[in-house]
């Protein structure tokens, strides 16, 4: 056993397990602490395979360290750190231990070697993800986490049925790149989509995300769709039905981020879409495709928890959270502003920002593999993002029309750990070279050229023309628009309702007509044989009773001798 | 806010306009920035004039009136999950 051989996972789940121990002191220095030490120990593995433990007969393999495993668990530590800088004044201890299980098991999944240590941890983070909704302790949080939990449990019992088909078929709990060509390996796909959130259950995401606390969906929105999204790049890279999925998702993401009116779903909508853009990339599979797919994951956690953490900030100075309440924020609150800003700068991605690097090589790829309907869709989609996240989400909560609030930027904390992601997001847009060296895959290619900048830059500031000259369009309204949750809140219910209500009332009816005959029948015999010195109502003296007691308990006695 | 406090400046009618007038100006010298890069086209079309201009504006405006159009049949009040 070596330093190599502890798993850096463990950090963090058991941070989560001392969290609710120690003093008001020591707890931020946890919240700060573990993740930068998880930080640490990720990056001092070497390529390679340790933490391998027989048990069962069956080979588990808690750390499979390469550049790919690498940095998504580089980004899941920092991720950590700074939603735990924003969830500081957190007081739910409830939520922060379940934020630092959270957080651990993703990175335990993203290091998982064989199937089963990463069905553990899968499960693990439907758990804890599931009690960062419920923390919030409101009657709506207990029936949406409810709804989440067993959304996740069918996708975790998928993958697990998956998995054991798997091992069973191949003889080999090993982790690598398969085929959907027998149901094992289809079921273990269908797990690991529905945590992606691919049609036809994705609700699960708005309906939640848009539910936990003003931190909580901080940390949600990063660890279980990228935690999906990393092992679809690793176990289905190529896979072609994943570009239909994923340009689906694309869209979806987009028209129903259109039509939302709280901020928090609007962001949500836009995670789908943007997950889309990776699944269309694993789908291409090229090298390329495969570096921009890991790129933009990093770059896509940074700048949607920045968002989140904005949207957050206002949630939590305000109380409010639906655009038609929210408006002129941007007088009282400049800070949480400019950071929405560069974050919805990022997701759309503008030039020097993190976007601009990653999400472009998707794009790239899809045009190497001449996939010309493919290319044209992403790129109507870039527009959209531009549409729906980048200026939609800043213009209605911070601009618009005045709503009256004046509330102040939210606590140093907060502000501090959204200035930093900021800075992230710029950086890696301005340097992009740093992130490109950590890629699974050498990198060539050049975002910053003169054209590329060019057709971006016209493409966004048009799509942003759109936007203005479509405002009346997009006026805010009160409602919400039914999305696939609709099918398990309302249609299955109101079926099986009516289903059983029907089978109830035909029941009843047999019951009643069964009861009225035999009611009936009685009433005929007792009609018919009742009277004097009728069949039911003769009479029998004593003494033939006492007669037949008595031939009764000779037979008994009778019978005992026999035996 | 009060009636007599004078309104940010970034929301008076006067910078509204002025935005309104240089966003404009800036939409046209992008597009006028086409014959000075030298496009390099996958497919042919997204080399042509102006391309990602109008292909940016066209689209944008499709999805909204797609959103819109869905939304006839899909928007609800928000109250409509409230009974469960």
């Amino acid at each position: 056993m070596t330093m190599n051989d502890f798993p850096p996972a463990l950090v963090l789940l058991l941070g989560a397990c001392l969290l609710p121990l120690v003093g008001k002191n020591i707890r931020p220095v946890l919240i700060l602490g573990l993740p930068l030490v998880t930080l640490g120990l990720v990056w001092n593995l070497p390529d390679g395979s340790f933490a391998n433990l027989s048990m069962f007969s069956y080979q588990l393999n808690f750390i499979h360290s390469d550049s790919l495993s690498r940095l998504f668990a580089t980004v899941f530590a920092i991720m950590t750190f700074a939603g735990g800088l924003f969830a500081l004044k957190q007081k739910s201890d409830m939520e922060l231990v379940a934020v630092f299980a959270y957080a651990g098991s993703a990175i335990g999944a993203v290091f998982a070697g064989d199937l089963i240590s990463l069905f553990i941890f899968w499960e693990i983070m439907a758990v804890a993800s599931t009690m960062v909704v419920l923390s919030v302790g409101s009657k709506i949080c207990n029936q949406v986490s409810m709804r989440y939990f067993q959304v996740h449990m069918l996708g975790g019992s998928l993958l697990l049925v998956g998995i054991l088909m798997h091992i069973h078929a191949t003889g080999s709990t090993a982790f690598t790149v398969m085929e959907p060509n027998s149901l094992g390996t289809i079921l273990i796909l269908m797990g690991f989509l529905i945590n992606v959130a691919a049609p036809p259950l994705s609700a699960w995401l708005s309906d939640a995300y848009s539910e936990a606390s003003f931190s909580g969906t901080v940390f949600l929105s990063a660890f279980t769709t990228k935690t999906a999204v990393y092992v679809l790049l690793r176990g289905f890279p190529g896979t072609e039905i994943l570009i239909f999925i994923g340009v689906f998702m694309i869209f979806y993401g987009i028209i129903y981020a259109l039509l939302e009116n709280d901020m928090r779903r609007i962001l949500a909508y836009s995670i789908v879409n943007q997950v889309g853009f990776m699944v269309t990339g694993i789908g291409i599979g090229t090298e390329m495709a495969m570096n921009g797919v890991a790129a933009h994951a990093f770059a896509h956690i940074i700048y949607k928890a920045l968002l989140l953490m904005s949207a957050g900030s206002v949630l939590y100075m305000t109380g409010k959270r639906k655009c038609t309440d929210l408006g002129g924020l941007f007088q009282s609150m400049p800070i949480t502003t400019i950071c929405g800003i560069i974050g919805a700068l990022a997701i759309s991605s503008f030039p020097f920002t993190s976007g601009f690097i990653s999400k472009s090589m998707i794009s790239q790829s899809a045009a190497d593999a001449e996939l010309a309907v493919v290319w044209f869709f992403l790129l109507a989609a870039s527009a959209g993002v531009f549409l729906h996240a980048g200026i939609k989400f800043p213009w209605f909560v911070f601009f618009q029309k005045d709503s009256g609030l004046r509330p102040p930027d939210p606590p140093w904390n907060m502000k501090l750990a959204m200035i930093f992601f900021s800075a992230l997001c710029i950086g890696i847009g301005v340097w992009p070279e740093t992130l490109y060296s950590k890629l699974p895959y050498p990198v060539t290619y050049i975002p910053y050229t003169v054209t590329h900048v060019v057709n971006m830059l016209q493409l966004l500031m048009f799509s942003g023309f759109a936007f203005f000259i479509m405002l009346p369009l997009m006026r805010r309204t009160l409602t919400i628009t039914l999305d696939f949750d609709w099918l398990y809140r309302r249609a299955f219910p109101v079926v099986l309702q009516n289903t059983f209500s029907a089978i109830w009332k035909a029941d009843h009816a047999i019951r009643q007509v069964f009861l009225r005959k035999f009611n009936q029948s009685l009433s005929f015999l007792s009609r018919r044989y009742q009277g004097p010195s009728r069949l039911l109502s003769r009479t029998y003296p004593a003494g033939s009773m006492v007669m037949w007691v008595a031939v009764i308990l000779a037979i008994y006695l009778l019978l005992s001798f026999v035996h | 806010m009060s009636t007599t406090e004078e309104k940010h400046w970034l929301v008076r009618p006067k910078t509204i306009r002025g935005l309104w007038v240089g966003g404009i100006a800036m939409l046209i010298m992008l597009v006028l920035a086409d014959f000075f890069i030298h496009p390099h086209p996958y497919f042919g079309i997204d080399g042509s004039f102006g391309f990602y201009s109008w292909y940016g504006l066209i689209t944008c405006v499709a999805m909204v009136i797609f959103a819109k159009a869905l939304g006839i049949f899909l928007k609800r009040k928000d109250t409509y999950y409230d009974d469960e």
